[in-house]
């Protein structure tokens, strides 16, 4: 009763690495050429730095304005990840008791929708009048955008288990916490995983937006308000340097759940494998 | 996974007791109508007819699966729990593998055992016992998507033989694989039926498998699904690759194909 497997040898691919460096240095030589470009255009026709500043000035500006978009960029990133991780609890927590029961679902998820249909920037000035503070308010804001992309991705993941699984738990007698931890939850993970992608990037848009809506100022304000301030003040290059900072922070975001899904999944779901063939 | 005693199956005594039991669809259909099946221990009975027969309605009823809307099923040689069904003794295999793709092979095999509280380490005797016993103990670490048809079908008995069942539930296990396979895991499940004295209820809807397995078949009609005739079937011969060339195996698909046809109607379906 054996399958008889004998190792065979991994055909070798002599193009792995160059493969690999090649997908490195060609985006990277991109974005090069097109900052020349840039710089370029703004110094051949002489635009002046108010209008659009060169990436030279943009970069300068990043540097002496460090000392105020750096904590900005901190209360920012730091919104945009509490108001994430509250999304991730309240969202899986809520699509567990939605799919309870059939009445339940019925009764709450048309709230959720209504929640998910509002504009936030049409919202963001009710939360702010009854929030205690404009951080709370932000938080409320990011969390609102963020919780549903995780909440109806987790509803559709624990409705989608493998119904022969379900039997398989109920045969063995499986309590339904039992059936929760060891089967739904491990089966929604790739659902998790995309709404957690969704919600990470939506919770740092959000947290900006909210911001513009809030208008907040001041010392304890993050890159939204900076970036208002610059324009009002005509500094460009500073509001392009925080421009700039938001959209690393968004790349960043991007790239860290992703890498928390591949973790999660590369070894055994399809969408984290190669093709074999 | 084995039982030294010379005689695998010793004195018959009944295991599980179908009585008069009707099933009905909650769309009206009457899947089941007055079904009586007593299965003694040690026995091999295929349930043999066309789809739309009942048979894996049957199989799932008798693994608690459902309820029966009329008639009753008892455990006559088993502790049944409070849900009627005999702790730990049953297990079943599905048409598909259902393996847990999140779990490796061993995670997978261990999950009767987990439900029931034992863990991991306490587990690993009887999971690599298992695992010997459908020739796997290799891939204890590998995942479900790195094996292959036929591999995937050796977890899912493997996971249920894990729990020592006395009765081993199969709706037609080996259906989605290649013909080569399917004779192989065939072959294998004669001999784990031969080595533990296990008893064995296959559905099918293969006269050459049911002939070649069992030694009692059950052919069941369709609509509504019930038993058409019940017979034993005894060999001189050892089952294996002779029986399966022998003349007395081809009288005995002729038969089974005839009652079969004659269960259908006498004509094809379709």
């Amino acid at each position: 009763m054996s399958d008889v497997t004998t190792p065979i040898p991994v055909p070798k691919r002599p193009w792995k690495h160059r493969d690999t460096a090649l997908r490195v240095i060609i985006p990277v030589l991109m974005v090069l050429a097109l900052l020349g470009i840039w710089q370029a255009i703004v110094t051949i026709n002489a635009i002046p730095p108010y209008i659009l500043p060169g990436p030279v000035l943009v970069a300068q500006s990043l540097v002496k304005d460090w000392g105020t978009l750096f904590p900005a960029l901190m209360v920012t990133t730091q919104i945009t990840l509490i108001s994430l991780a509250l999304a991730l609890a309240g969202g899986v927590g809520f699509a567990v008791f939605l799919v309870q029961s059939r009445w339940i679902e019925t009764a709450f998820y048309p709230i959720a929708v209504i929640l998910q249909v509002t504009p936030i920037v049409a919202i963001a000035p009710l939360i702010l009048i009854y929030a205690p503070s404009t951080q709370v308010a932000l938080l409320i804001c990011a969390f609102l955008v963020a919780f549903f992309p995780i909440l109806s991705n987790m509803v559709q993941g624990l409705k989608s288990v493998d119904h022969n699984l379900l039997n398989l738990f109920d045969l063995y007698g499986a309590s339904r916490w039992q059936t929760l931890l060891y089967l739904k939850l491990p089966a929604s993970l790739p659902y998790f995983m995309t709404g957690l992608r969704i919600g990470g990037g939506l919770a740092l848009i959000a947290a900006v937006v909210a911001e513009f809506a809030a208008g907040s100022a001041g010392a304890g304000s993050g890159l939204a308000f900076r970036l208002l301030e610059s324009q009002y003040r005509l500094n460009i290059p500073r509001l392009f340097a925080a421009l700039f900072m938001l959209s690393v922070l968004g790349v960043v975001i991007f790239m860290l759940t992703s890498f928390i899904a591949w973790l999660s999944l590369h070894r055994w779901h399809e969408s984290s494998l190669k093709r074999e063939n | 996974m084995t039982s030294p005693s010379a005689s695998p199956h010793p004195a018959k005594r009944p295991l599980v007791v179908m009585k008069s039991v009707s099933k009905v669809f909650s769309s009206g259909t009457l899947a089941l109508s007055d079904m009586s099946l007593t299965v003694e221990s040690g026995e091999f009975i295929s349930l043999l007819g066309p789809s739309g027969c009942g048979k894996s309605t049957a199989l799932r009823i008798i693994a608690g699966l459902g309820d029966v809307s009329a008639g009753s099923i008892d455990w006559p040689s088993s502790r049944i729990n409070s849900r009627g069904l005999p702790e730990g003794d049953i297990s079943f295999v599905f048409q598909e593998p259902t393996l847990m793709p999140w779990q490796t092979v061993f995670g997978n095999v261990h999950l009767p055992l987990k439900l029931k509280g034992v863990s991991k380490a306490a587990a690993r005797d009887d999971i690599m016992a298992a695992l010997t016993t459908v020739g796997l103990k290799d891939f204890a670490d590998a995942y479900p998507r790195e094996l292959s048809g036929g591999m995937k079908m050796r977890v899912s008995i493997a996971r249920a033989l894990v729990t020592k069942p006395k009765l081993l539930l199969m709706d037609e296990p080996f259906a989605a694989l290649d013909e080569i396979t399917r004779q192989k895991l065939n072959d294998d499940v004669l001999k784990l039926w031969k080595d533990t004295g296990i008893t064995v209820i296959f559905v099918t809807h293969s006269v050459f498998e049911s002939a070649y397995l069992s030694n009692r078949i059950v052919v069941m009609k369709a609509r509504p699904g019930r038993v058409h005739a019940d017979f034993p079937l005894t060999t001189s011969l050892e089952r294996g690759e002779l029986y399966r060339s022998s003349e007395e195996y081809r009288q005995a698909c002729e038969m089974v194909s005839k009652t079969l046809l004659d269960a259908m109607g006498g004509v094809e379906e379709h």
